[in-house]
């Protein structure tokens, strides 16, 4: 069965990983300790004033082989960028080979057509080209960005990555390597291990895969492997380009036509279906703090109830005046960090929670926690909303100013929707949405049951999971 | 592009940075005060009392700041540091009277004390949140070691007990201390015109106690030293080493950041190549960073446990021979186009100026646009960075392990 973004297989998550990653590394932004502010998850459901989109111009087509191409020409932007992906991600990885994807993911740029790993990176250095390939759960991404005047030269490079990666024995070696350094870095970073375990413990095998892998597998991964994952799953029939920028989408066309002719469809194979890991679980870890997760089902973002749940969501933890964060942490000064978000893959989602505590007020912040999330459907006022609706506004208004996460959402509702959300859309959904949708929406999805994964020094009473969910 | 700047009767100056062709506009003010400025045994209180900003004044409390920065559907935070504490919105252009409003409210808070006892376990928690994190641990122990006893090496954070035993008192003291007119800058990028903006920052910002605030600038003197943090739980090693590099006014911190991209970016550097790309290491990686009267190179390395001896090494080996050799004109080519694009894509949105206007401006007092940013970068040739390894070669002095090894031996 051939996959297709409108196939019944969820692929991947949309938007960025809902922990903040904060891997080791010398960080500019580790000499400022932020004021934590929740993060916006969801760049796409937003919305736009008239007034303001008259600049907004789509194109889109097709190559023969498959491969869509989306192009938003922007104005007032010296830049442009180019998101790439496929769905190859890590739900492809084998049985007991976790990690293939991951390795793939960092041999993509180790070599490609006539350049080596080193020839290439100059080559894009050169362009002054920023770029990452980014293994993930659904899809491996790969991103880029330059002056608009570069992209021309930039896409052959980019296409000769994704078509012609050398994948050799040579940088084999050093890249199964990496990824198992990363994981071993991984392990010192509870916060992080925790969206692990609970996208296992949330997800059925193999949507609740790690997109880093699993260390334990890593050393059985051969190059074999890594090339039949890449002959099986890269291909152009399920893969989207966005490009965004100052750029004239009839002349880029040919370039990217031309860049990627020779890069031929295939059938992929459709993973089986297996369990769900069980929970509510504790990991005991020598830690400062204990990080709590929660997952309960919501809906995904092709589904036409998605801007409910995004309300919904957005009363519980988005933005300062959020309940989570009024209840959890101003009223009651229990923790620092605490989120929730949706995690949408292609035909299922969920909503993640996160809040990191001390060992001593760690019941305390889970007891809370799930009382609002159990009363999310209470006393909801159009004020609330409101906010909600405004954050929503000037995010997607400020994405404007960006032309990486516009190239970005661009791949992701064409292959999640299979077109792009026009901005007017949009805003007409979001502007619709009243007190009485959300409260039904929080109300009909009230989670049954949750998903619980601790991190720290010891488990908690999770008696409070079994209250009942609200009567519809 | 137009630049503008102007200072209000109490002192405070105002500098902006307009583009009507933007969508958003972003201000923050940027307080020349942080952990540095701590004396008197209050290690953590700029950090903490950015916090307290946020809970208000009489006027209007802690739910209204986040409810009413909610209703205007602004992007805002704040960030403490070791010489800057800086509180900034972005937002679009007809909500920036209400976030004038906020901003300077934040500047002049109440301090409650029952704000204050409930946001101190806040900071608990956070400080519970980063010793999870052992980059974290590596940073500041490592500014503690290079900076000892000079104000450089005071935490951000604090510590626990210096955090428990912090009364509002001693923070109310510091604000009127630090946060004078005099002390601030109000930067503001993008979207909007200047003489509607000084018309609000005058409504709002009128009321800052006037006044200027003193830091020394003691020269620091770091003796060789490696300190290691044991961690037995921990599977990584992470080393952080430090040394001395140009002053944040000195002309050669053009060079340091280009060098230090050449051999420490996270990919094509020469510490990439030798280290990251065989996959001897989870990062390597070496950055230039600047300070009020000093600098560092800072260099951070990941790895298992018993190969931290052979990758230092290499790392060391990598410096001597960019100290002894110099560079390649490639590579600094290579170093120009990639800062450059860097700094076009960031220039594009106001919130990506704000930190670099306010930088400029608190460091230096001088405007430097894109263009600026650009004709400077494409004018360092291989002889400035000749002249900054003669003056300031990578060499580290300080050496910080968190992990499970008790002792290291780097010869």
């Amino acid at each position: 069965m051939v996959d297709s973004p409108d196939s019944n297989q969820p692929w991947g998550s949309i938007g960025p990983f809902w922990l903040v990653a904060r891997t080791g590394g010398v960080e500019s932004d580790l000499l400022f300790l932020q004021h934590f502010r929740p993060r916006v998850v969801f760049k796409q459901s937003l919305l736009h004033p008239k007034e303001k989109m008259s600049n907004q111009k789509f194109e889109s087509f097709s190559l023969p082989s498959g491969l869509q191409v989306v192009v938003q020409s922007m104005s007032g932007v010296e830049s442009a960028a180019v998101t790439l992906m496929i769905p190859a991600g890590s739900v492809l990885d084998q049985p007991g080979k976790s990690g293939t994807a991951a390795i793939l993911s960092e041999m993509f740029p180790r070599g490609a057509g006539d350049l080596s790993a080193r020839e290439l990176s100059a080559a894009m250095d050169n362009l002054g080209l920023q770029r990452s390939v980014s293994g993930g759960v659904g899809y491996i991404t790969l991103s880029a960005a330059t002056t608009a005047d570069r992209i021309s030269e930039a896409i052959p490079l980019i296409a000769s990555i994704i078509t012609a990666p050398h994948l050799d024995q040579e940088q084999f070696g050093p890249s199964r390597e990496l990824v198992q350094q990363a994981l071993s870095a991984l392990e010192d970073e509870p916060r992080q291990r925790l969206g692990q375990f609970l996208r296992r413990c949330s997800y059925s095998a193999p949507w609740g895969n790690p997109a880093e892998g699993e260390l334990a597998d890593i050393p059985d991964i051969t190059l074999q492997d890594v090339q039949q994952h890449y002959t099986s799953s890269i291909c152009p029939n399920n893969a989207v380009i966005g490009v965004a920028g100052n750029v004239n989408a009839a002349e880029l066309q040919d370039t990217v036509a031309s860049a990627f002719e020779g890069w031929s469809p295939k059938e992929v194979a459709v993973p089986d279906t297996g369990g769900v890991e069980a929970s509510p679980k504790h990991v005991e870890h020598d830690s400062a703090q204990t990080h709590i997760g929660l997952a309960w089902e919501t809906v995904p973002y092709r589904h036409e109830r998605y801007f409910e749940a995004w309300a919904a969501v957005s009363l519980l933890s988005g933005g300062m005046s959020s309940r989570l964060f009024t209840e959890v942490r101003e009223k009651r000064g229990l923790c620092y960090a605490i989120s929730a978000s949706i995690n949408t893959q292609k035909e299922q989602a969920r909503v993640f929670g996160y809040a990191g505590t001390t060992n001593e007020r760690a019941q305390e912040t889970l007891d809370v926690m799930v009382a609002e999330i159990r009363r999310l459907h209470e006393g909801i006022t159009d004020d609330e909303l409101q906010r909600c609706k405004a954050r929503a506004k000037s995010t997607l208004i400020m994405q404007q100013e960006s032309t990486m996460s516009r190239s970005g959402s661009l791949a992701r509702d064409t292959l999640h929707l299979g077109r792009v959300l026009g901005l007017q859309e949009i805003r007409s959904r979001i502007d619709s949405l009243t007190v009485d949708q959300v409260r039904d929406f929080a109300l009909e999805f009230a989670p049954d049951s949750m998903v619980l994964v601790t991190i720290g020094p010891d488990a908690l009473d999770t008696s409070c999971l079994s209250t009942a969910a609200p009567a519809v | 592009m137009q630049f503008h700047q102007h200072t209000l009767p109490n002192g405070l100056q105002v500098i902006a940075e307009l583009n009507p062709s933007v969508h958003s506009v972003a201000a923050g003010f940027f307080v020349r005060t942080g952990a540095r400025d701590e004396t008197g045994g209050v290690s953590g209180v700029s950090h903490f009392l950015e916090h307290m900003a946020f809970k208000g004044d009489d006027r209007i409390s802690a739910d209204d700041v986040n409810r009413i920065f909610d209703e205007v559907g602004a992007n805002y935070n704040a960030s403490t540091g070791e010489e800057v504490t800086m509180y900034y919105a972005a937002v679009l252009p007809e909500y920036l009277d209400t976030t004038m409003e906020l901003l300077s409210v934040l500047m002049q808070p109440s301090l409650g004390q029952q704000d204050f006892d409930m946001e101190k376990n806040v900071i608990l928690e956070e400080i519970g949140m980063y010793d999870d994190h052992p980059s974290f641990t590596a940073y500041d122990t490592i500014m503690a070691t290079h900076f000892a006893d000079h104000p450089l090496g005071q935490s951000i954070l604090g510590t626990k007990q210096s955090i428990e035993a912090l009364t509002s008192e001693q923070m109310q003291t510091y604000h009127a201390d630090r946060y004078k007119a005099g002390n601030m800058t109000l930067v503001v990028a993008g979207n909007t015109d200047f003489d509607s903006l000084l018309a609000l920052v005058e409504k709002h910002c009128g009321s800052i106690p006037e006044g200027q605030c003193k830091r020394e600038l003691p020269e620091a003197v770091p003796k060789p030293t490696i300190r290691l943090v044991t961690k037995e739980s921990s599977v990584q090693q992470h080393v952080m080493q430090m040394g001395a590099a140009p002053k944040g006014t000195d002309e050669l911190r053009y060079a340091a950041e280009l060098l230090s991209v050449v051999v420490g970016d996270d990919s094509g550097s020469r510490l990439f190549w030798e280290l990251v790309d065989p996959g001897h290491v989870d990062a390597a990686e070496v950055g230039y960073n600047e300070y009020d009267g000093a600098g560092t190179w800072m260099s951070y390395l990941g790895c298992q446990p018993d190969r931290v001896e052979e990758n230092i090494a290499v790392m060391s080996r990598v410096f001597e021979e960019v100290n002894a050799n110099g560079i390649l004109r490639e590579e600094l080519e290579q170093a120009k186009n990639k800062v450059a694009s860097r700094i076009v894509l960031r220039g594009e949105r106001p919130m990506g100026r704000l930190s670099s206007l306010g930088g400029n401006w608190v460091y230096r007092k001088e405007y430097k646009s894109v263009a600026d940013d650009l004709k400077t970068v494409r004018a360092l040739s291989l002889s400035d960075i000749d002249a900054l390894l003669k003056q300031y070669p990578i060499r580290m002095s300080t050496t910080v392990g968190v992990g499970p090894r008790e002792q290291l031996d780097l010869g």
